[in-house]
């Protein structure tokens, strides 16, 4: 599980028939400081990214929780769908503890 | 999902059964303001993309293979739909 | 799965008994170009490849399925020999 932002959106029209009706979310991976605004974000256009399935309908510019790899499919409505990335929650705060 | 661009294909005759009939697309990975991003990757073909379409490449096993009609089998990455726009918000 | 060219092979006697009879090939991964790129690396070969050979290989747990039923310890496994690279000039 990974912090990310939602920098932008794919659309596809030719694709798995799996995928049809699923809202595909570009996001970039956060580091809990950079939510925290301790440490700037690097600029989207330079910045890792995933195209994620959202499940939770995220908006742009959110702060999201996403799951990688064969466990973005155990998230409800991804179930048996060819989904390697999915949005799985809307991030309301994040709190790191002082060291 | 990664977004990439379909360069070429694969001649392979001598291949894993579960290969066979499909394409094996060369995906050029991009980063989001569309330059080069690392080395190319492998691809069997799920929605028969061509040279020059951009793609979403599903990296993770099943989504793979099963998107190409061929569970259990040795695929890694499959093209699972052919891109016509991408927005950014920033 | 990624392109690489096969430059040797590993001999081990002493090994796991699901490896046994099966054929350890030391690749180096290519770039699109046939140049080398990265660290060598070892993997499990499912069709019969050969030194000096082109081929590509799959990454993961998948990697373990052509030997299916039979569970394979490996996480890099070559699945094919390339015959040719057709890349679009225009496309790069």
């Amino acid at each position: 599980m990974l912090l990310a932002k939602v920098v932008g959106t794919v659309v596809a029209t030719r694709k798995d028939p799996r995928l049809e009706g699923k809202k595909l979310l570009i996001v970039t991976p956060l580091t809990p400081e950079e939510v925290e605004g301790k440490k700037s974000p690097t600029p989207a256009g330079r910045a890792n990214y995933l195209v994620a399935v959202d499940t939770v309908d995220a908006g742009f510019r959110e702060t999201v929780i996403i799951v990688q790899g064969s466990s973005a499919r155990m998230a409800e409505t991804c179930k048996d769908r060819p989904v390697d990335t999915a949005i799985v929650g809307v991030v309301d705060t994040v709190r790191l503890d002082k060291e | 999902m990664v977004i990439g661009r379909v360069i070429g294909d694969i001649v392979a005759t001598q291949k894993a059964p579960s290969h066979e009939g499909r394409k094996i697309l060369v995906v050029q990975p991009l980063n989001l303001d569309g330059s080069e991003r690392g080395e190319v990757l492998l691809a069997l073909d799920a929605v028969d993309a061509g040279v020059g379409d951009r793609v979403l490449v599903a990296t993770e096993g099943w989504s793979a293979m099963t998107a190409v009609g061929r569970p259990q089998s040795p695929i890694d990455n499959a093209v699972v739909g052919v891109i016509d726009s991408v927005t950014l918000t920033e | 799965m990624f392109l690489a060219r096969v430059v040797g092979n590993v001999v081990a006697t002493v090994k796991n008994p699901s490896l046994a009879q099966k054929k350890i090939l030391i690749v180096q991964p290519i770039d699109k170009h046939g140049k080398d790129r990265g660290a060598k690396m070892l993997a499990l070969d499912s069709v019969g490849a050969g030194a000096g050979e082109t081929v590509y290989c799959c990454r993961g747990r998948e990697a373990s399925f052509p030997w299916l039923p039979q569970e394979v310890p490996t996480e890099t496994t070559i699945v094919a020999i390339v015959d040719r690279i057709n890349v679009d000039a225009k496309q790069q």
